[in-house]
Formats: C-alpha cells, sequence, structure tokens
C-alpha cells in the first residue's frame, strides 16, 4: 500500500471511526485527539507494514485504548460517568447506526452558527487540518482553532446526543446538513479565483462529502438533487474566470472547457431521480444546471424549459432571489419587457432592496433591451453595491464597455 | 462576512494620550489588549494594529521618474487612523457591536472616549454566476 492510498483510506475512516469513539466515550474533544493520534500511527505504520485485515476496527482500537488512558488519569467519579457512557454507547451500538451520518447530523446541528457547523463539519467529517480550514477561509489559524473548539463546547453545553436524529427531526436535520454542504461548496467554487487553490479544495470536499452522504441515503431525492447540483455547476469552474481571475459570464465561457464526464455524471444523477418520486428544490436547480450545461452554444440554451423550471421552484421557496432569476428565463422566452416587469415587481417587493444582484440583472435586461443609458446606471449601482471585487470590476467594466458604445467619455 | 474598523483620533490625539495619568493610559492598554483577547476567544479576530504618531508620517507619490517624492503629513488634515480590527463576524450587526465596544475604551478619570469607529466591510464576498 502506497503512501497516497493510506491517505485516501484514512480520510474516508476517519469520521466513522471518531462517529464510533465519540459514541463510546461521550467526549467529542478528547475522542478527536485520540483520532487524530490514531490516524498519526496509521499513516506511519499501515505503508510500512501493510494494511491491517480490519483497518477500521484497528483505528477504533488504538483511538479507544488512548482514550482509556487519557480517563485513567482522571478523577473516580469521572471513571463511573464513563463507565455508564459506555455502557449506553454499546448498548446503541445494537442499533447498526451509521456513525459518519450521525457525525455529521451533529457537526451541521441548527444550534450551532453556519460559520461553526461548517469548520466543523470540515474538521470533524472532512478531516481536513485547522491549518487548511484557516487558510480557506484567510483567517489566522488560531482563530479558527478557537471557532472549531467553541463550536464543540457548544455542543457539548447544549446536549445535542450523539444518536441518530427521531424520524420527526430527521428531514429537517437533513435540510440543515445539505444546506451546510452547499455552503462550502460555493464559498469554494464562488472564490475560486486567481491563485487561491486551497479555496478551490473547499468545492471538490463538498463533492466528496456529498458523495459520502449518497453512499449513506442512496434512496433520498435531495441529496441526489444537491449532489447532481454541485456536480453540473463545479463541471463549468475552468471556464467560468480568465486568466487573471475576472468573471466570464455564462454566456461567454468557453464551453470546450466545461468538464464533459461531471456533466454525463450529475445528467444521470439528476434524470434518475427526477422520475422517481418527489422533486425538491436542489432537483430543480441540479434540472436547471443541467439545461445549461447541455446547451452546446449559449444560442442553443432551451430557456422554455429553464422556465418550466422555475415555476415549481418559485412556488416552492418564496425566495426573492429565485423570482429573480425566474426574471431572466422569461426575458429570454418571452422578451425582456416581460422580464423588466417582474423586475419592477421585485424593485417594489423590498427584500431585495439594495442588494447588487437585482441591480445586475436589471441592468443586464436593459442592455438587452437596447436602454443603454438605464443600463449603465445600473451596472454602476450594483458596483457600488457588491461586496466581492471580481463581481465589481466585472460590473464596472460593463458599465465602462457601454459608455464607450455610446461615446460617453 | 469581514469588516474593518477603523479608529481614528485627531492631530493632537497621540499627545493627549501621552499626557493621561498613569492609571488611565494602563486601564485604556488594558481595554484594548481585552478586546483582542475576547475576539480571539470567540473567533472572529483577523488582525488588529495600532499606528505609530502621525508626527512620523510621511505623504509619498512617485516623481516622473517613479522615484518617492516624500512630504509631511498633509497640514489640512484634521484626523488620522489611530489602528485598525479586521473581524470575521456572522452579521452586520455584530461589526457594529464590536465597533461600539472599541467606542468605549476608556479616556482620563476611567470615562468612555465614545470614539467614532468607521465600519467598512471587506470585499471577501464571493461573486455570483451571471449570464
Amino acid at each position: 500500500m502506497n503512501l497516497s492510498d493510506a491517505e485516501h483510506l484514512l480520510r474516508e475512516l476517519a469520521p466513522q471511526v471518531l462517529g464510533a469513539v465519540i459514541r463510546r466515550f461521550r467526549d467529542f474533544s478528547a475522542a478527536e485527539d485520540a483520532v487524530q493520534e490514531a490516524l498519526v500511527a496509521a499513516a506511519m505504520q499501515w505503508p510500512e507494514e501493510g494494511l491491517p485485515e480490519n483497518p477500521r476496527g484497528w483505528l477504533i482500537q488504538v483511538a479507544s485504548r488512548r482514550m482509556t488512558d487519557l480517563q485513567r488519569s482522571e478523577s473516580a467519579r469521572r471513571r463511573r460517568e464513563t463507565a455508564a457512557a459506555v455502557y449506553f454507547g454499546y448498548m446503541e451500538r445494537e442499533m447498526e447506526q451509521d456513525d459518519t451520518l450521525i457525525l455529521l447530523f451533529m457537526c451541521c446541528h441548527p444550534a450551532l452558527s453556519t460559520s461553526s457547523a461548517i469548520a466543523l463539519t470540515l474538521r470533524a467529517v472532512g478531516g481536513l487540518t485547522t491549518a487548511e480550514i484557516a487558510n480557506a477561509f484567510l483567517v489566522p489559524e488560531a482563530t479558527m482553532a478557537q471557532r472549531i473548539s467553541r463550536a464543540k463546547q457548544s455542543i457539548k453545553s447544549s446536549g445535542v446526543p450523539f444518536r441518530a436524529p427521531t424520524e420527526q427531526e430527521r428531514a429537517e436535520r437533513l435540510r440543515a446538513v445539505l444546506h451546510v454542504l452547499y455552503l462550502i461548496f460555493n464559498e469554494g467554487y464562488a472564490s475560486s479565483i486567481g491563485p487561491q487553490l486551497q479555496r478551490r479544495d473547499l468545492a471538490s470536499e463538498a463533492i466528496r462529502l456529498t458523495r459520502a452522504v449518497r453512499t449513506l441515503l442512496p434512496d433520498d431525492g435531495d441529496v441526489a438533487g444537491l449532489l447532481a447540483l454541485l456536480l453540473l455547476t463545479d463541471a463549468r469552474r475552468a471556464a467560468r474566470t480568465g486568466p487573471d481571475g475576472e468573471l466570464i459570464p455564462l454566456t461567454k465561457q468557453d464551453r470546450t472547457l466545461w468538464d464533459q464526464d461531471q456533466i454525463r455524471e450529475g445528467v444521470a444523477l439528476i434524470s434518475a431521480t427526477l422520475s422517481s418520486g418527489s422533486v425538491g428544490a436542489y432537483q430543480l436547480q441540479a434540472a436547471i444546471a443541467a439545461v445549461h450545461d447541455e446547451a452546446a452554444r449559449a444560442e442553443d440554451t432551451d430557456w422554455p424549459q429553464i422556465l418550466a423550471l422555475y415555476e415549481p421552484l418559485k412556488r416552492m421557496s418564496d425566495n426573492p432571489m429565485v423570482t429573480l432569476n425566474y426574471a431572466i428565463a422569461a426575458a429570454m422566452v418571452h422578451g425582456t419587457s416581460r422580464g423588466l416587469e417582474l423586475l419592477d415587481e421585485l424593485d417594489g417587493d423590498g427584500r431585495l432592496a439594495g442588494h447588487h444582484r437585482l441591480d445586475a440583472v436589471h441592468a443586464h435586461l436593459l442592455e438587452m433591451a437596447g436602454d443603454h443609458q438605464a443600463a449603465i446606471a445600473r451596472y454602476q449601482t450594483a458596483a457600488g453595491r457588491t461586496t466581492s471585487e471580481p463581481e465589481r470590476n466585472y460590473l464596472m467594466t460593463q458599465a465602462a464597455r457601454l459608455r464607450e458604445s455610446l461615446g460617453i467619455r | 462576512m469581514k469588516y474593518i474598523l477603523m479608529m481614528n483620533c485627531p492631530r493632537t490625539g497621540y499627545d493627549a494620550f501621552g499626557a493621561w495619568p498613569k492609571k488611565d493610559i494602563q486601564a485604556h492598554i488594558a481595554f484594548m489588549i481585552g478586546l483582542n483577547k475576547d475576539l480571539k476567544e470567540s473567533g472572529e479576530f483577523v488582525s488588529a494594529e495600532g499606528l505609530a504618531d502621525p508626527k512620523q508620517a510621511k505623504v509619498v507619490r512617485a516623481g516622473k521618474d517613479g522615484a518617492p517624492i516624500t512630504d509631511g503629513v498633509f497640514p489640512e488634515a484634521k484626523e488620522f487612523l489611530a489602528g485598525y480590527w479586521i473581524v470575521d463576524v456572522e452579521s452586520t450587526e455584530r461589526a457594529y457591536a464590536v465597533a461600539a465596544r472599541a467606542s468605549t475604551a476608556p479616556g482620563p478619570g476611567g470615562t468612555p472616549l465614545n470614539m467614532a469607529i468607521e465600519v467598512r466591510q471587506v470585499m471577501s464576498g464571493p461573486p455570483e454566476e451571471f449570464i
């Protein structure tokens, strides 16, 4: 077994082992340290001595031994408590729940702030080092370490038990998990600009984790939908920015750079889930991404189908962002005046007031409608409101391009 | 979301600070150390720096050959950046709360200074896909 095979296997086993050890010993922080030590031992021994017969069992055993050592050095009272926990832990063990999934439910618990849930998920389930996570979010390592340790602390103090959610909790908790995975992906994908390679890894990490969840819940439509959405979006990654990190809109992307293997996988996945049972928001978004991905040229895009997919999405979620995207599709199908009508409604709605994206879409449709003066003003407003630097540069460039075409200096 | 919190002081601020009684200076320094410690503990700290006395400051421009031309500080400038924090927080409200706390740093006699803190968002947000 070579080093990278061992590494790969260890990352896959790490959350299962951590889950198992937490289940037995009921102490998140200590369990993580113990599992870390077991992983280090494995990384050193396995490539030399070969793989043990049951790698997962080996790791659990080594980590548990370490936990027992840790606990021996603590008070007798504490030992009695642990003995009880171990006893109940073994009771639950018989239920054969999957530890990775429970660990994920725990890390994405609604009691945690979003940033804590993200950090903890990447650390405990993703097996990233604190330094890697800190690097990805461009904060000092000590800050990230503190964030993770506080997250563990709040899990401890809120008394979130290490057990599978009840049937009633399940849907809500799974939604929280998928949302966290989506945010991890978005953080990596949306920011994959210029030389920030570490951030790019977050998108791959989110896909890897979502794949893992899918292995655990192969029949769940939302999980399949999210995985398809991530694959179909990520497929365009190489084309969405230029050599200096500048944003390239979908219509201008070099589609030969799109990852066809990923598109095939995503399309197959979404086709299979759409035909089986209820359809959720992730599936619809994935289906929309698939329609974009299947067009060889921007002008071949099947906008009527995209519009049709946005209809149920709009009904499902009262989210003005969905309406905004719906307006784009409506403009492509029924003409810009229909799109602009919908945007005026959104202007009046107020929930997107001051949001740059509303101005940016407005600018785009105004430009399509030939009202370049008004488009320039909207592009500039949008540029002044975004908090993304590449996006501001893109919007300012659009305004400048139109000014030049009108001969305004 | 990352924010920069900028603490400005009047031109005479550094001299005035230096003339405070020792215990007030110490209380002010302890307050700042405590604030940074809390930000580190809450996992929100990105960076913080205090800047040296503006009397040392120069304004630099490139000359025709690109070589630096240094000049004293603009005489008309009334306010100077004294220091800043960059924090990574969950919401704008939280950034304002941290700024408000910084604003209450104690002055002479322990009275809060209620300094103006300028809060600006750092352009670190993710861009969206454009059609």
